[in-house]
């Protein structure tokens, strides 16, 4: 059994309008999870259920073995980073990170020593005595983070903890925050916009839609065989072709579109022999599309709607029937006054979903 | 350019109209004609040593001190946990208790002091002071729940979230972060429904009865018999000490955004 485990969780804000819906989550031991979805799929939902802030209507929460379900937030040991700080206005930056070990009874020798080791760590040494409104929104988020680091939580969840810092320093909390993960094995589960955050950070990526699970997979899953066409549009495969599946084989994939055949060697892994003959969705990534026929690629005959010189790179929209599609392709553009040319997509690099 | 001359001249009369009767007053306190009259003539302070040497305006001070402080914590003590449920929880018939509550002015004072009148005196036989207490109790309480409600509104649910994420209960939240945060909320209130019980008229009418009487009543029945500037002077006081209290707590807390 996992670290932690959602089962079947139906939670909301109203009884009866569930957000997610029968949503079940699996975390193990130490490990850093991402939520990852658009604005309002129920990311920060998902951590309030997990801190017991909201109590499911439905299903289990288990951590540890343990039937958290019905425990009450301030008894389940848990760090939460909130995505809007949630900083004690009346505290000054010292007295916020100690609150949870005052709470905790620790002693204040002991109280001092850890609050600073914490200051330290998050780079905000100095500022111990300062409100939270003589601060910046990238010191808030630090100070967040110091609050729920210091009571050393069993798990730690957090919403966008670096949203608001300048690259250099996500790098160093994201670098921070790695080490922390590995050292003390706090299992961590971090909501996120930021794809590539998301990449770099964890182990494996949840990707959220609307109160739903559409994926859960590691980085190189996610980004290089999305199960969904949500998924597939979320990571990049901004490209999307209709078609019809004729033959789903070891060897590779072939889709008939409109009288042309098209070879993928990247089926989503939802697809099976029972999908041929059904409609599929070719989805394939801008920067992946070569122009010219390509032996061994997928040739397709499109018209240019306009391109854009880049310098390196040419940008072109394009359609294909009534698909509208991009390309970013290497060098200068194609002659000017050419309505229709060639452009040819790899079977490696063309994913094959489930009709949309 | 002609629409904005009329506004001009709207705000000035509104302020003619708001603080010209105070104007009036006050000259009037200073006068050395013996009746109320507009111009005041000569100058003298005169009014004032009576006013404050009149025994029945001293002893109706203090019923009307002592009945607005209580009156006034009793309906924040009472007021804090209403608000406190009204924002963060949702219960059946809440929408008809927050329009009961958002809107005090709307409930005729009259109404009120007569039905507790007849509910204190006749009913129940309740000494004259505790039902004038508990009558102001109840016209401040809508007072202090709306402005303790929106100064928690301004309150992130959030922050007292966190405190309960590192282990405090509910009840201590409230307490080490909520409560300090709304301060300045709870000094609002405060001000406010002290001075809404310090002017009270309709309510203390009905409830005050032989030997008791508030400062207003008092003031009212005096003008009954004499007709001379001591009231005047009385009110100059008052008004004079309102308002240095209410600066100086918008000064300190900046009170005026809660009401
Ligand atoms: N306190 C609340 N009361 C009622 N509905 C809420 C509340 N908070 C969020 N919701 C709704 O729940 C849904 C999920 O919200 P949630 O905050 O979990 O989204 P999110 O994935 O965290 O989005 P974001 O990336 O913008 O933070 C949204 O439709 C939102 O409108
Ligand atoms: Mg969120």
């Amino acid at each position: 059994m996992a670290f932690i485990e959602l089962n079947g969780i139906d939670a909301g804000y109203e009884k009866g309008k569930p957000i997610l819906k029968n949503f079940n989550l699996s975390v193990e031991q130490g490990e850093l999870v991402s939520l990852l979805g658009p604005s309002g799929c129920g990311k920060t939902t998902t951590l309030r259920t997990i801190a017991g802030f909201i109590m499911a209507e439905q299903g289990a929460v288990t951590i540890g073995g343990k039937d958290y379900t019905n425990v009450p937030p301030n008894k389940r040991n848990i760090g939460l980073v909130f995505q809007n700080y949630a900083l004690f206005p009346h505290l000054t930056v010292f007295d916020n990170v100690a609150y949870g070990l005052r709470r905790r009874k620790v002693e204040k020798p002991e109280i001092a020593k850890r609050v600073a080791e914490v200051l330290k760590l998050v780079s905000l040494k100095g500022f111990e005595s300062r409100f939270p409104a003589q601060l910046s929104g990238g010191q808030r988020q630090r100070v967040a983070l110091a609050r729920s680091i210091v009571i050393q939580p069993e798990l730690l969840l957090l919403d966008e903890p670096l949203s608001n810092l300048d690259a250099k320093l996500r790098d160093e909390m994201r670098a921070e925050l790695s080490r922390l993960q590995h050292q003390l094995g706090i299992t961590m589960i971090y909501v996120t916009h930021d794809q590539i955050e998301a990449m770099s950070l964890s182990s494996r990526i949840i990707v959220m839609n609307e109160g739903l699970i559409e994926q859960t997979g590691t980085p190189e899953q996610i980004y290089e065989s999305p199960a969904t066409p949500f998924v597939a549009r979320f990571v990049g495969f901004d490209n999307h072709v209709d078609g019809t599946l004729l033959e789903l084989g070891p060897k590779g994939v072939l889709v008939d579109v409109h009288g042309v055949q098209f070879v993928s060697r990247r089926p989503s892994p939802n697809l099976s022999k029972a999908d041929e003959g059904k409609k599929v969705s070719l989805f394939f990534r801008p920067d992946d599309t070569l122009i010219g026929a390509v032996p061994g690629a997928n040739a397709m005959e499109v018209g240019i709607d306009f391109s854009n010189y880049q310098g390196n790179t040419t940008q072109y929209a394009m359609h294909l029937g009534t698909h509208a599609l991009r390309a970013v392709v290497v060098g200068k553009p194609v002659a000017d006054g050419v309505e229709r040319t060639v452009f040819s997509i790899p079977p490696e690099k063309l994913i094959v979903e489930r009709g949309v | 350019m002609k629409n904005s001359k009329i506004l001009i001249l709207i705000t000035a009369l509104v302020f003619i109209f708001l603080i010209g009767p105070f104007i009036m007053i006050f000259l009037t306190s200073f006068s050395s004609d013996s009746i109320m009259r507009f111009p005041p003539k000569g100058f003298t302070l005169a009014w004032y040593t009576k006013a404050l040497n009149i025994e029945m305006f001293r002893t109706t001070f203090w019923v009307s001190l002592k009945t607005g402080l209580a009156a006034t914590a009793t309906a924040l003590i009472l007021g804090v946990p209403v608000a406190y449920a009204n924002i963060r929880f949702n219960y059946r018939g809440k929408n008809a208790l927050e329009l009961l509550f958002s809107s005090p002015a709307i409930v005729p004072g009259m109404v009120i002091g007569f039905s507790l009148l007849r509910f204190f005196v006749y009913v129940s036989n309740i000494p004259i002071g505790i039902g004038l207490y508990l009558g102001h109790t109840a016209i401040l309480f809508p007072y202090t729940v709306r402005v303790v409600s929106s100064s928690l509104r301004n309150f992130e649910g959030d922050i007292e979230q966190a405190a309960i994420s590192l282990g405090s209960t509910p009840l201590h939240a409230f307490f080490a972060v909520v409560l300090p945060n709304i301060q300045s909320g709870l000094v609002a209130a405060f001000i406010l429904a002290f001075i809404t019980s310090f002017n009270n008229v309709p309510v203390s009418l009905f409830l005050t009865g032989p030997g008791v009487a508030t400062l207003p009543i008092q003031m009212l029945s005096y003008m009954e018999y004499y007709y001379d500037p001591t009231i005047s002077a009385l009110s100059s006081i008052i008004i004079v000490l309102t308002v240095i209290v209410v600066q100086s707590a918008e000064k300190l807390l900046g009170i005026s955004k809660y009401v």
